[in-house]
């Protein structure tokens, strides 16, 4: 789950972490109020969308082909003009390197106080699979996109993997500010800041931080300028952080697979026109391979698990037919505790309550299949059975009318 | 042969009583697994019975099972809020190998997993994994062990019905397994790809090894590393996920390409690189092992 900016910076201020003083807004006339009661000459009005890139992005209007605003992230300098800016910017897509040809709606925007900047430096962690632990990484180079500094200068990046009991050490915040040339008063409130991101990353069940820039003000004030925050799926199921879960937008998700989600089933949006079918993960996206092999295009990922009962069929069912681009269906299946022949009594059920009107192909293996073969021949629907999995994946793909 | 476990092997089962736990206690049972205790707080002193009437005393504490039955493997079907602490009670009581079938840990609660572990002496399988099996003899997990032979390919994968797939494959084609382990689809597991092929290069009893991996991380890279350095025996490999897209969690918690890592076309270069065959179609995986095994170009 992504957390917005302006959420990010809420948590933040939770933590102590220092952001400037901003307000997120949805109308025009908002942003006109929130520019005037954060007395600053200089603001900024940011779009708020779950993808980085945002400053060097492009408003479109809803054709998006007609330029409507040149980035996301508008300096501004009167509510005059925040309220320009935000009119620009509300209900409009914005495309950005990381958002998509599409883009996304920008909703709402933050309009933010302006400072002056000194130095922008980089800060994030995320986990390091390999070592089983979150590393802190900093760099000089702020503002960049840190897989360019890592790929073009992989030295200037600064590490820490710290122990999640024992916390980030004094000697390992120290050894990140002097790496990052502070000193003074800028030293120690980096010190308090790094403590805090460290700490906010374990207890909020981050997989990800990012706060690029993290600025110094000309003033020698350090301050996160942006944040970004992901935060561990798992975490929000076990309903370890109802604050967090409490700040989910779910018009930035693909709505099939939020509705998926909540039914228990795991599904990822393709561009295909195959509907899969599967239980297992590795099952799931090596039956996408195979189509793809074939000459076919997957419309879907989706893990059924081992539920693969009537109820969970009928909710799969509805769940792919939702996608007016898919052309036949595909399900493969490797029953094992699950019997075969309660799965195609399921399908068959599953079928005819939700009436499916496009071809399906079944390829079942594992407990009872000569039964669940039977029943699926014997049920009359339009439900070819397929001998093994590149047999299904040709099949579908003629039904399909995808024939190479 | 096996490498982990054999008909040797006591189990417990962590949620013993629950509806996974009995489920699968019954499918271990009826495998021929000799499973000996079971943990469920609050439970202690009952006695679970089996489909078959096999009666299997109940304990509050793993410490209570290992010193009442001498259990010396562990399988975990504790939900996810609190399998963590399930493994490291086993570990702490001792036990030598903990198989975590939960799917649905938290990342930082594997993370604080992976830390207790280091500084004991117990073997995690999983999490997120359908187990280990050693055909003929037991099986630690919820793989349906009909469709396992005895004999000596060995299996190692991060899926689970993929890994079905494959041992059905190989069975098919008269090429027993001498174990299949299922090392799980997180991102901060107890075993990876290096430890097991560690063991079967070891294991007098497997000739040949398939794995399975996915997208996400780095393990079949670093597998790739140790296999040209070390590996006696010949590999096949099969990478699903070729056709995901970036930055979308496939399902398992780490099956997921970030920043440009993770893609199974990395992980098929660099096993390539290694010497190992690669499959490209999942349908495949039992076919190339015929051919390798056959002396046929992979």
């Amino acid at each position: 789950m992504n957390l917005h900016e302006f959420q990010a910076k809420e948590v933040f201020r939770k933590y102590g972490i220092p952001v400037s003083k901003g307000a997120v807004v949805e109308t025009p006339d908002q942003a006109a109020e929130a520019y005037t009661k954060l007395e600053s000459p200089l603001a900024v009005v940011k779009s708020q969308i779950h993808a980085g890139g945002r400053g060097k992005g492009t408003v479109y209007e809803k054709d998006l082909k007609t330029v409507r605003l040149q980035g996301g992230v508008k300096l501004v300098k009167s509510a005059a003009e925040a309220k320009e800016m935000a009119a620009k910017i509300l209900g409009y897509p914005l495309v950005t390197k990381q958002s998509g040809p599409h883009g996304r709606i920008v909703r709402r925007v933050y309009v933010e106080a302006g400072c002056d900047i000194d130095r922008e430096l980089y800060l994030g962690a995320v986990l390091d699979r390999k070592a089983g632990k979150p590393v802190l990484m900093a760099s000089t180079q702020g503002g960049m996109e840190i897989e360019e500094v890592a790929e073009k200068n992989p030295q200037a990046i600064i590490k820490e993997h710290w122990d999640v009991g024992l916390g980030l050490q004094g000697y390992q915040a120290r050894r990140v500010a002097y790496a990052l040339g502070l000193s003074g008063d800028a030293f120690k409130q980096f010190y308090k800041m790094v403590m805090a991101v460290t700490k906010m990353f374990v207890e909020k069940d981050c997989t990800l931080l990012e706060i690029n820039p993290l600025v110094v003000t000309k003033k020698g004030e350090v301050l996160a300028l942006d944040g970004k925050m992901g935060i561990d799926d798992r975490a929000i199921e076990l309903k370890k952080q109802p604050d967090l879960e409490a700040m989910r937008d779910v018009s930035e998700e693909d709505p099939i697979e939020y509705e998926a989600a909540s039914y228990g089933l795991n599904y990822v949006s393709m561009e295909g026109n195959i509907g899969c079918m599967v239980n297992g993960a590795g099952l799931a996206m090596s039956t996408m391979d195979i189509i793809k092999q074939a000459g076919g295009a997957p419309a879907n990922f989706l893990d059924v698990g081992g539920g693969a009962n009537k109820d969970q069929v009928k909710k799969a069912f509805k769940l792919l037919l939702a996608n007016p681009e898919v052309k036949a269906l595909f399900i493969n299946i490797f029953g094992g505790i699950l019997r075969c022949d309660v799965l195609a009594q399921g399908i068959v059920d599953a079928v005819k309550e939700v009436d499916v009107k496009i071809p399906i192909v079944v390829r079942l293996e594992g407990t009872n299949v000569e039964i669940g073969r039977e029943i699926l021949k014997n049920s009359g629907l339009k439900i070819t059975a397929a001998a093994d999995m590149a047999d299904g994946a040709r099949k579908v793909i003629d039904a399909a009318g995808l024939k190479k | 042969m096996s490498i982990m476990v054999d008909k040797n092997t006591r189990i417990v089962v962590q949620g013993l009583t629950g509806e996974a736990g009995t489920v699968h206690g019954n499918g271990m049972l009826e495998y021929g697994s000799a499973v000996v205790a079971g943990v469920t707080p609050g439970k202690g002193g009952t006695q679970w019975e089996s489909k078959k009437g096999a009666k299997v005393p109940v304990f509050n504490t793993v410490e209570q099972a290992v010193n009442a039955t001498g259990c010396n493997a562990s399988v975990i079907f504790v939900p996810g809020a609190a399998a963590a602490d399930g493994v490291m009670e086993a570990a702490a009581a001792g036990i030598p190998l903990a198989v975590c079938i939960t799917e649905g840990i938290s990342i930082m609660d594997e993370v604080r997993l992976r830390a207790f572990l280091k500084e004991k002496k117990t073997r995690m399988i999983g999490p997120n994994c359908p187990g280990v099996i050693t055909p003929g003899q037991t099986k630690l997990g919820i793989m349906p062990g009909y469709i396992h032979k005895p004999g000596d390919i060995g299996v190692v994968s991060r899926s689970g019905t993929l890994t079905y797939e494959a041992v059905w494959q190989l069975s098919a084609l008269g090429y027993g397994q001498s174990s299949a382990v299922g090392i799980g689809g997180d991102p901060v597991q107890g075993t990876d790809f290096i430890d097991v092929l560690t063991l079967f290069n070891q294991d007098p009893g497997t000739r040949a090894v398939v794995m399975i991996g996915e997208i996400g991380g780095t393990m079949e890279e670093e597998a790739a590393a140790w296999i040209k350095a070390n590996m006696k025996k010949p590999v096949v490999a099969f990478i699903g996920g070729q056709t995901a897209p970036p930055g979308k969690r496939m399902g398992h918690a780490g099956a997921i390409i970030q920043g440009g890592k993770g893609t199974a076309a990395a992980k098929y270069d660099a096993l390539r690189a290694a010497g190992v065959a690669c499959v490209q179609s999942p349908a495949d995986m039992g076919k190339i092992m015929k051919a390798v095994l056959e002396g046929k170009a992979a």
